[in-house]
């Protein structure tokens, strides 16, 4: 049994819920308050602006920051009061797809997939082997395993990310900025990956992307983040239905080719 | 003069903020050597970078720095007929300050700087982020090794350089100055005593910790020091603090130690 198992009554339930957290980096408030919950087996998209805060929204999530102050409940426990062996124990829960893949560039491909099962499994070197091969098959790696990240393509690169994040089977995926900096065709074979992948093992995904509207196409929920708030829409259409100015606003800016209603406009 | 006193303070809270950043990350290093399984590989891969690949920069520096101490040495001592202590004076000045201290120096500068570089860039490009979501320690997997590999490698080199210096005086003063080598020999024989050995030991050590702690340190907080920019300008400045750092601090233990131990 996973830790994110709930029995019977499992599309109902929160993951992960952020209780009133606040954010500040210097003067900057990145998050101010933020209430909010990401449900298990939903694709929930975080949008909004530059330096709004959805990276470090990842990041609280994970424990690589700290809120000023707040609770972040995942899985029944506040992980801002755990010690680094408890985290790590929930982390061993998430896949997480950097935005640069994050990939660790003395290791070649093969050594960055079997990482995971070296460190974290106690699985025979012939079963990580096998895995491994596996993994680049599906991943159309093949032939590859022996290069470096230095001599990947970007697309190349994401799809190795993903690969590792996935080889321990993850409850939960958490995507950052998948496509920032691929190209159409490559973002498009990511987001078939996404979907691919999803279908096969079944994650609860975030992302986190600037590729709007595109990246709505994945979505369950979205969140929008605008000046430290968030919001919540159960899909991408209730977006420019909002009373809020900074969501119309982003709306118009982001989305304004596919909603460009009268009604919308006058809004603003 | 409110933001003038508000500055102090800032710069002082930070200097707290450091240390107390700094002395985690030391004990969290320290733990990860008794975490199981232990990565000997990883600590055998890192003696080679740390320690073996050192060791020609090692040997020429110990080499010309004996000939160097030779050489002068003779010309002092010449001065009040004592050419017979030349083999003493090369020998203590070796193995009490030269040996440990040349030797981090020139760790610091081969193997310190690269180390920071090393963890700052991962730090840079999520990689260490990345390990801490696979839940995989840092410290234990990235830190720690090089921790063993520095605290193993430098008292090795230290006295290699000893041993090293010792034949360019002795190649100076006896074959090229024409010092006689029974003279040469039984000064360090005769002068050279358990408390020399030790303090040389205990200073190497020190030196040791000192350089990894820093070097590592700098790395690992690339992104939270102070002035340090990001991205690669910011990975140069931390790998300049951390030589800037490691060498000044290594010349302070050097006088404290000497000053405890005599």
């Amino acid at each position: 049994m996973g830790l994110f198992d709930y029995g019977n009554n499992v599309m109902s339930k929160a993951v992960i819920e952020f209780h009133n957290v606040v954010k500040s980096f210097g003067d900057q408030r990145v998050l101010d308050g933020v209430n909010v919950s990401f449900e298990i087996g939903k694709t929930t998209v975080i949008a909004g602006g530059s330096g709004q805060g959805k990276s470090v929204t990842l990041k609280l999530i994970l424990g690589l920051l700290q809120p000023d102050s707040g609770q972040i409940i995942i899985a029944g426990q506040d992980i801002t009061k755990l010690k680094r062996r408890h985290l790590n124990d929930v982390r061993k829960n998430f896949g997480v797809l950097f935005q640069g893949a994050a990939l660790l560039d003395s290791m070649s491909v093969y050594e960055n997939l079997a990482l995971p099962l070296k460190e974290r499994t106690a699985y025979k070197s012939a079963d990580i082997d096998q895995r491994v091969h596996e993994m680049l098959a599906q991943f159309n790696l093949g032939g590859h395993g022996d290069k470096f990240p230095a001599q990947l393509s970007g697309g190349m690169k994401k799809r190795v990310g993903l690969a590792r994040a996935l080889m321990l089977q993850p409850e939960i995926m958490l995507f950052d900025e998948p496509t920032t900096g691929l190209d159409p065709h490559i973002t498009l074979e990511i987001y078939r990956l996404f979907y691919k992948t999803q279908k096969q093992y079944g994650y609860t995904s975030i992302i986190v992307s600037h590729d709007i509207p595109k990246v709505f196409n994945l979505a369950d929920r979205v969140i929008l983040l605008t000046n430290g708030k968030m919001a919540t829409f159960s899909s991408p259409e209730e977006i420019p239905e909002s009373d809020d100015p900074d969501v119309i606003s982003f709306a118009v800016e982001t989305m304004g080719h596919i909603y460009s209603s009268r009604d919308m406009e006058q809004k603003i | 003069m409110f933001s003038f006193i508000a500055r102090i303070g800032d710069s002082f809270l930070y200097m707290i903020r450091d240390q107390g950043r700094m002395g985690i990350f030391l004990l969290s290093a320290l733990r990860g050597i008794f975490a199981r399984p232990f990565r000997f590989r990883e600590v055998v891969r890192q003696i080679r970078i740390i320690g073996a690949d050192s060791v020609w920069v090692i040997f020429f520096t110990a080499l010309f720095t004996g000939m160097v101490l030779g050489l002068q040495g003779y010309y002092t001592l010449r001065k009040f007929g004592s050419e017979g202590l030349l083999g003493s004076a090369v020998a203590l000045s070796l193995i009490r300050e030269l040996g440990p201290v040349l030797t981090a120096l020139m760790v610091i500068g081969r193997a310190g700087s690269a180390m920071c570089a090393e963890i700052g860039i991962m730090r840079n490009s999520e990689q260490l982020d990345a390990l801490e979501c696979m839940a995989v320690d840092p410290f234990r997997y990235l830190i720690t090794p090089k921790f063993l590999a520095t605290i193993i490698s430098i008292p090795i080199l230290t006295q290699f350089f000893n041993i090293i210096g010792i034949v360019g005086g002795y190649i100076a003063g006896v074959i090229l100055l024409g010092v006689n080598p029974g003279a040469f020999h039984s000064g360090i024989e005769q002068s050279v005593v358990n408390l020399d050995i030790n303090l040389g030991i205990v200073k190497s050590f020190v030196f040791a910790l000192l350089v990894v702690w820093i070097c590592t340190g700098k790395g690992y907080f690339v992104n939270i020091l102070r002035n340090a920019g990001f991205g690669a300008e910011g990975v140069s400045r931390a790998t300049t603090n951390a030589v800037v750092v490691s060498s000044i601090s290594v010349l302070i233990w050097d006088y404290l130690i000497t000053a405890i131990m005599l």
